[in-house]
């Protein structure tokens, strides 16, 4: 195993690894990174319709980001392989908060219980992987950006709008967390 | 970010040789990578930080902000160019009334919150094996149709 992918990298490395990508991209030709635009991008591509916000070319302003993504996918997969375990080690504290809302498998990425095919439909699993997608998709388009291209790229950049949409994005994360997981766990 | 389909004069010069498709597909794979061996991709660790329970997610989030943010200036001050010898140009985004970024940054932040996964991290947790975010990412791409229907009639 490289010894890069036994362990998780301290936030020392994580945090500046993250931020090289927008010099990266822009670099390589001229791409601001940000990833929420793939979903654009995916609608454009397979379901068009007569809506106007799909209709432009987007082999031409967005294969290279669908290209990016799918590397993406790809380098969990190796990690997954070849690195070491996930154990995510929260602080006690959160781990204390969560058990209080019946959460008990602490062994994933993700708590199984809530994040697996058979839970779906339960209410945490419907509010969570399908309600929690929608209100991504639905923001980060209204938004015209995510945690990538508003958080990183955008403050990076000293853009004002970005930095409206990051206090949304907290006050919207403080919301669910504190007021609507409460009523689904 | 939606921006990016107005600069279509870039695209004619841009270099579209297959060396620049596999540095995209590089750069995607250590991004996956980076997002699984960082733990920002974990609903654990996003709970954590909206509770507000430890440093990590904010370390890195600043970090990388600090590191883009010096990198962006010395590209700007130095006149780099891209690989292809093009002038970088980075699009300022449109104000507007700023109801958008405070309307849509909220929808998304209860998103974020409920997946426990941004769209980076949404990607990068199918390949680690969490395939239920199939499912969130088939949600997103709705959420974003339905957006784009409605956007004539949104205040932006």
């Amino acid at each position: 195993m490289p010894a890069f992918l036994s362990a998780p990298w301290p936030w020392y490395v994580a945090g500046p690894v993250i931020g090289l990508f927008v010099p990266a991209l822009l670099i390589v030709g001229n791409r601001m990174f940000g990833v929420s635009s793939n979903l654009r991008h995916l609608c454009s591509a397979l379901m068009p319709g007569q809506v106007e916000y799909f209709r432009y070319d987007w082999k031409r302003t967005g294969l290279w980001n669908l290209i990016f993504v799918a590397g993406t996918a790809v380098g969990g997969f190796l990690v997954s392989q070849w690195g070491g375990s996930h154990k995510i080690e929260i602080s006690e504290q959160t781990r204390l908060a969560l058990t209080g809302l019946g959460i008990h498998d602490f062994s994933g990425l993700a708590p199984r219980e809530v994040f697996m095919w058979s839970a779906l439909l339960t209410p945490k699993g419907f509010v969570s992987v399908v309600l929690g997608g929608f209100l991504v998709g639905f923001g980060t388009a209204y938004a015209g950006g995510c945690t990538s291209g508003h958080a990183i790229s955008g403050l990076a950049d000293l853009q004002l709008p970005s930095l409206i949409a990051v206090v949304g994005f907290f006050a919207g994360g403080l919301l669910a967390t504190h007021f609507i997981l409460p009523l689904i766990f | 970010m939606s921006t990016a389909p107005a600069k279509a004069d870039h695209d004619t010069t841009r270099s579209r040789g297959s060396a620049t498709w596999l540095a995209y597909l590089f750069l995607g794979i250590c991004f996956g990578i980076t997002l699984t061996q960082s733990e920002v991709l974990s609903w654990f660790r996003i709970q954590e930080m909206f509770r507000f329970q430890s440093l990590r997610m904010y370390e890195i989030i600043a970090s990388a902000i600090a590191v883009a943010a010096v990198s962006v200036t010395l590209i700007k001050k130095l006149g780099l160019k891209t690989v292809s010898g093009e002038p970088i140009a980075i699009s300022p985004k449109t104000m507007g009334l700023g109801v958008r970024y405070a309307a849509g940054g909220t929808i998304f932040g209860l998103g974020w919150a409920l997946a426990g996964a941004c769209p980076g991290p949404m990607f990068a947790l199918v390949g680690n094996g969490v395939s239920v975010m199939i499912v969130a990412i088939g949600s997103a791409l709705a959420g974003t149709w339905l957006y784009g229907l409605l956007r004539p009639r949104l205040p932006h």
